[in-house]
Formats: C-alpha cells, structure tokens, sequence
C-alpha cells in the first residue's frame, strides 16, 4: 500500500488538532475517557514499591529480549516450525500483505475476520485486502464499530473511545440490517455479538496480533476481554497471526510480569478475561482449532529503531497506551489528529521508524515533554528524552552526520536555523551579549506586540527596562 | 536476498554498549509472594472471581453434580454440553433428568458447527489449576474437552479442585512444568466474555459467554470439618 504522504505535515498536523479542539463533544469524550483509565490504573498500583519493582523487571526482560532479537527470532521461527506453523518475514507493509493474499489464495478464502490487531492497521491490512476482493471483517468490538462508521481507531485499547453512545445507536440503526435505534448499551452489544457470530461461522481465515512471542516454547500469547479474538484463532480453519518483530522474549517465565504490567496499566484489570497462549495448529486427534497456522513478522522500519541504541529503546513498548492515557497533548486532541496509526506519546516516537520523519517530524513536538508519559510507562521507555531526540533529528542538516533517520532534517525551516544561530553568536560571546541586551532594555518601546502563536493566548513579551547588569551596577555604586 | 537474511541481517548489524544478562524473574516472584493457607488463598481467588462477575458455588465431590442439575434448572438450561467420555461428563449424563438434554463434543466441529453456535445453551469443563492473585482459572483444551467449549455456549460451568489453587501465574507455570510443552492452545479464564468499547460501559457476553460459573470442589479434610 503506498502510504499518503502529506505535503505540509506541520500544518496538516496543526489543522487536524484545531479541528478537534473546536468540537466540544469531542473533547468531552476524551477528557472522559482518560479520566477513567487514568483512576482505573491508578486502582491497580496502591503499592508504589510493588509498581516501581515490577517497572524495572519489565525494562530488564524487555531490553534483553532486544538485546538478543536476532537469535531470539530464529529460535521462534525453529519452534513454531517444529509444532506446524509457517513463518514468513516481512520487511514493510507491501510485503505483509502479498503474504496474506498468497495465503489466502492459496486456502482459497474470501472471507477474513479479524481480531484487534494495531499492526494489521498499520500495514492497511483491510484496504489491500478489500483491493484483492477479499473480505476482511473487524471482530472486536470497537473496531467494529469503526469499521461499519468509515473510520480508524482513535486509540490503540479503545479503538471507539471518541464516540458517544448515541452515535453508534445511529450508526447501527442505519448500517445493520433490521436494527431499530436503541441507547441501550447492553442491546448495542448483543446486536453485534449476533451479527459477528455469523462472521466467525462464514470465515475461512481468522487474523489476529500477538502480545507477547515466546521463543522457548514457540507460543504466541494474545490477551483480551471480548472473546472474539480467541473466536477469530479457533473458528476459521487458517489462523494468521501478525506481529512486530520486537515482541518476542525468551522464556515462558517472561510473560507473567509483561502480561501483569500490560493490563493493569492499559485498562486497570489484574488481567484480561481471557489469556490466550496458541502454540500451533491443530494436532492429530483435536476436535477444533485451525488446521493451518501463520505466523507474519514484520519489520517495517522497526530495524532503524533497532540501530540506535538510544531510539532501540523505543521498541521496549508492549503496546499498553497508558502514555496517551496521560498525556496532556492526547486527552485535548485525540488519537485521529496525529494522523499515525499509533498516537500519542509512543505515536510520535514510533511513527518516524515506520512512516519516516518527513511527515511525522510534527509530533515529536506536540508535547510539553512533562514526562508524564515515562512516568507511567511500565517498560520505562524514556520518553521525552527520545521525543527530543527526534526534534533534533528533524532539524538536522541535511546530508550530514547530524541525521541518522529516514526524513532526518524534514523540519528545518531557514527562519528557525537563522534564529537560533544568532541566538547561539550573542550568548556564547559576552561582548556581543552585552551590547544586544543593551539595544533590547533599551529599545523595549519598539517590541511588537503580535508575537506570532505566543500573543494568541497572552501578553506580548518586552524586555525589562534594565538588565539584571546594570541593577547591579547601580547597587554597587550606592 | 530474502526479506528474513535482510531483517536479521539489520539486526545483527547493530552495536551493543553493553550485554543485559537474564533477568531474574522467579527472584522477584519468590520475594512478592505471600504466605498464606489454602483457605486464604481460596477466599482471594473467589473474591477476584466474583469481581469479575463470576458466580462461585462451593461444593463437594458427592454433591457437585446435583448443584449442577439445580442450576441448570434454576438458568433454564436445556441443553449442556460435555465432554467426550470425561468423568465429570459421565457423571452428570448419568444423573440428568428427561428434559436436560446433554450433548458430546464427539466430533469435529465442523460437522455440527450450527449445533454448537445457536443450540447449546451452556458447557462444562474441567478447570486444571487456577491463579489466586488474579483470580483466573487455567485450562488446558484437550480433544476430549475441546476448546470451543469454553467459548461458544452463553454460560459456562467449571469444576475446580481447591487443591490446585497456584498464588500466581508465575509459580502457575513452573510447578506445573509448562515450559517443557505446551498444548496447542492453553487459556486463562478470569471471568465471562464482556467489553467496555462503548463509551466505557461494562457489558457482559461480547463474543463468549455470558455467564461463567466455578463449582469449586472443596478438599477431604474440609468437607468432614464441615460436616463435624
């Protein structure tokens, strides 16, 4: 799929935010939102200790898992083998997608249905496979609801969480078929409990995430609440599953702490209603399960991530979305505005890997850098000091060891480089500092008073009549 | 060259100021884990259950099946599914009355499918173990317990044996020597199927059932202090 890239993404960017920040109903929605996640989590974590010891198991497990991805990825590849499944590599999203679509001509399939998966969304999965005439039908069900509204999830946990009640009530009274408007939450479910129970009766391919691969054992554990994911792995008679590279760990005994801190900081549940650890097709002798088995990993820029041992970091995520659940910037304007499949804090650090900086640079600069985010995050990613990082890469010259990514300098602009290499000049010259504070103090009368963004929502800045230098001065002649 | 020599290729490229060493897991669950008595382990595992919705029903191994029976005529049951040739299977089918029909997973499921989907009303399945810190109960799917029986029917009876109540997931996995081979699918049940996906109200029975029942099988020792 070619992805769009946007000509201006700084005000692309600036126009999808304003858009959101104008719709009251909107940010209703998500202040509400984050609010409850934000208490619900908080409920999971009374003791700071516990949370603090297993913060730093999770970054332990998660950075020798990186540290040793390579040997760890084959070893899952030589397992999952071993038990019957097929395993394919993908290097971007074109390659992941011709793989599907060789699977499912090979099956002979028509009809996918899918359980929530965040890198199915990154690669396009539902639109190449719509373009091939394949069907490819959302089974959870927020991404349902997204699906029958034209839409893409608005939060990587709660792909609906920017719609109201009454909004799918409508959405359903007008899309599904002999369906009357009804607010009732409870009826809303079981209209799409009917209607996906015949989905995953038709499919012949059931597509799924994984959470967490274990390269030990060749199992591929999947958690969630609904049950249409564990529907989607057992139904259909051709289970694929797709994932990041960067999700697998060594040992069994990895999973209990990552699971504990996924879903405890994702939706503050002790665990998910259901765990769901696949470790092959279906043997000889079983009555259910798929009789053939996929595996999809998918690079897609993750190898870049992987290069720089302070950005690798970013791969340490298990996909909780607690940081856009604490994030100032995300409660204002929602996951659509970043224009990324994956928003908020870890959007902004993840997108440039995947989309290249040229039209994700605008990201690394919507936060306040508040740290909220690494404060949460239970793999401890550093956050803001990667966010900056980023911000530096987007300004750097190009063609120069300054820039390392794809899009590195994207964001240089010659009004900024122009003021901040006089700001440079005057203060790392005390002459030049002296005689330029001298001109501002003295000049103040001349300040503008519109200030660009900054007299949007305050006073104009103007320099104190005197420097702190001739305060000074003064006092010692008293 | 192939997309695999090429990813693993870039991967192995990548420089490594310094060798993370294995991370001490069992160290950590070993120092968090409480200690407490079987009773209080059960309470713990039975109250995150309830939490979750669960309907708990403490019973003994003469009395579980007539509780079983009850409920079904209490939920209006008609139909329950078991498994093939079980002994907890067995057991109810030689004791259920004319009108609870009780059916066998005996064949594959493709060949009664719309059976399973539309006319079963509840199932019953062992659990194999369970975790008391965040009240889940483990089942390993077998071919004689297949794993649609614990997902299709809208409510779903599980047999527990107190005996087999694990603190946690970790000392779940390493008592019972997961890592030496897994099945093809093992599950942690924490509760019936629900979502929270429109605007964050709890609905139960998204996609699995709608209703999870433990009959939790008390120990020798306990029934005859219950009976003293």
């Amino acid at each position: 799929m070619k992805k769009v890239i946007p000509i201006h993404p700084r005000e692309e960017f600036q126009a999808r935010s304003r858009s959101v920040l104008n719709d009251p109903a909107q940010r209703k929605n998500f202040r509400g939102a984050m609010d409850y996640l934000q208490s619900k989590r908080r409920a999971q974590f009374v003791d700071d200790s516990e949370l603090q010891g297993l913060r730093t198991l999770g970054e332990a497990i998660r950075q020798y898992s990186l540290a040793n991805l390579p040997r760890l990825l084959e070893q899952l590849e030589a397992n999952l083998q071993a038990r019957g499944v097929q395993v394919h590599w993908a290097q971007n999203a074109d390659e992941a997608n011709a793989i599907a679509l060789t699977i499912a001509n090979k099956a002979q399939a028509s009809r996918i249905i899918k359980g929530k998966s965040m890198v199915s969304e990154e690669v396009g999965f539902n639109h190449a496979m719509e373009a091939a005439g394949v069907e490819a039908f959302e089974s959870d069900m927020g991404e349902y609801i997204v699906q029958l509204a034209g839409e893409t999830p608005s939060h990587i946990i709660m792909p609906a969480i920017h719609k109201t009640k009454q909004e799918i009530a409508t959405l359903f009274a007008k899309e599904v078929p002999g369906v009357h408007y009804t607010e009732d939450v409870d009826a809303l479910i079981a209209i799409g409990r009917r209607v996906l129970r015949r989905k995953f009766a038709e499919a012949d391919i059931g597509l799924s995430g994984v959470n967490v691969a274990v390269a030990e054992t060749g199992t591929l554990c999947l958690v969630e609440n609904e049950g249409n994911g564990r529907m989607c792995t057992t139904v259909p008679r051709v289970h694929i599953a797709i994932t990041g590279i960067e999700k697998v760990v060594e040992k069994l005994e990895h999973v209990p702490p990552l699971l504990s801190l996924l879903t405890r900081s994702a939706t503050g549940q002790p665990i998910t209603t259901y765990v769901n650890m696949i470790s092959g097709p279906r043997r000889v002798g079983e009555l259910d399960g798929p009789e053939e088995m996929h595996l999809i990993l998918l690079d897609n820029g993750r190898t870049q991530a992987y290069a720089d041992e302070e950005l690798r970091a970013t791969l340490q995520c298990i996909r909780c979305g607690a940081c856009m659940n604490h994030c100032p910037v995300y409660a204002r304007i929602g996951g659509h505005a970043y224009g990324t499949t994956y928003p908020g804090p870890i959007g902004a650090i993840i997108s440039p890997h995947l989309l290249g900086l040229e039209s994700t640079y605008p990201l690394a600069f919507a936060s306040t850098l508040c740290g909220a985010c690494s404060e949460v995050c239970p793999v401890k990613i550093p956050i803001p000091d990667i966010l900056v990082r980023l911000r530096n890469e987007a300004q750097a010259k190009p063609d120069t060891e300054e820039g390392s990514l794809r899009g590195s300098g994207a964001g240089r602009t010659v009004a900024a480089t122009a003021v901040w290499s006089m700001w440079s000049q005057i203060y790392s010259r005390s002459g030049m500092y002296r005689l330029a504070s001298w001109f501002m103090s003295r000049g103040r009368s001349m300040s503008p008073s519109e200030q660009g963004a900054w007299t949007q929502s305050r006073t104009p800045l103007i320099p104190a009549p005197k420097r702190l230098r001739d305060l000074l001065k003064e006092k010692s002649k008293k | 060259m192939s997309a695999r020599d090429a990813i693993l290729g870039r991967l192995r490229a990548a420089n490594h100021a310094r060798q993370p060493t294995l991370p001490e897991v069992a160290a950590w669950y070993t120092a968090q884990r409480r200690h407490e008595s079987t009773s209080e382990r059960t309470t713990r595992l039975c109250t995150l259950l309830e939490a979750a919705h669960t309907e708990v029903h403490v019973v003994t191994r003469t009395d579980w099946t007539a509780k079983l029976l009850q409920l079904c005529v209490d939920k209006q049951l008609h139909r329950l599914l078991v498994g093939n040739n079980t002994p907890h299977g067995n057991a109810v089918q030689t004791c259920a009355p004319g009108n609870l029909q009780v059916l066998r997973f005996e064949q594959p499921v493709a060949a009664w499918q719309d059976q399973l989907f539309d006319a079963v009303d509840a199932s019953l399945t062992l659990a194999r173990s369970a975790i008391a810190e965040t009240g889940s109960l483990v089942l390993w799917p077998t071919p004689d317990e297949p794993r649609l029986m614990s997902l299709v029917p809208p409510v779903h009876f599980v047999l527990l044996d107190e005996a087999n109540i694990h603190a946690d997931f970790h000392e779940a996995m390493t008592q019972e020597g997961w890592s030496a081979g897994m099945p093809t699918n093992a599950l942690l049940i924490s509760g019936p199927s629900k979502t929270a996906d429109i605007q964050q109200t709890l609905a139960y029975g998204a996609h699995g059932p709608k209703e999870l029942v433990l009959l939790l099988l008390q120990t020798q020792a306990a029934e005859e202090g219950g009976a003293a």
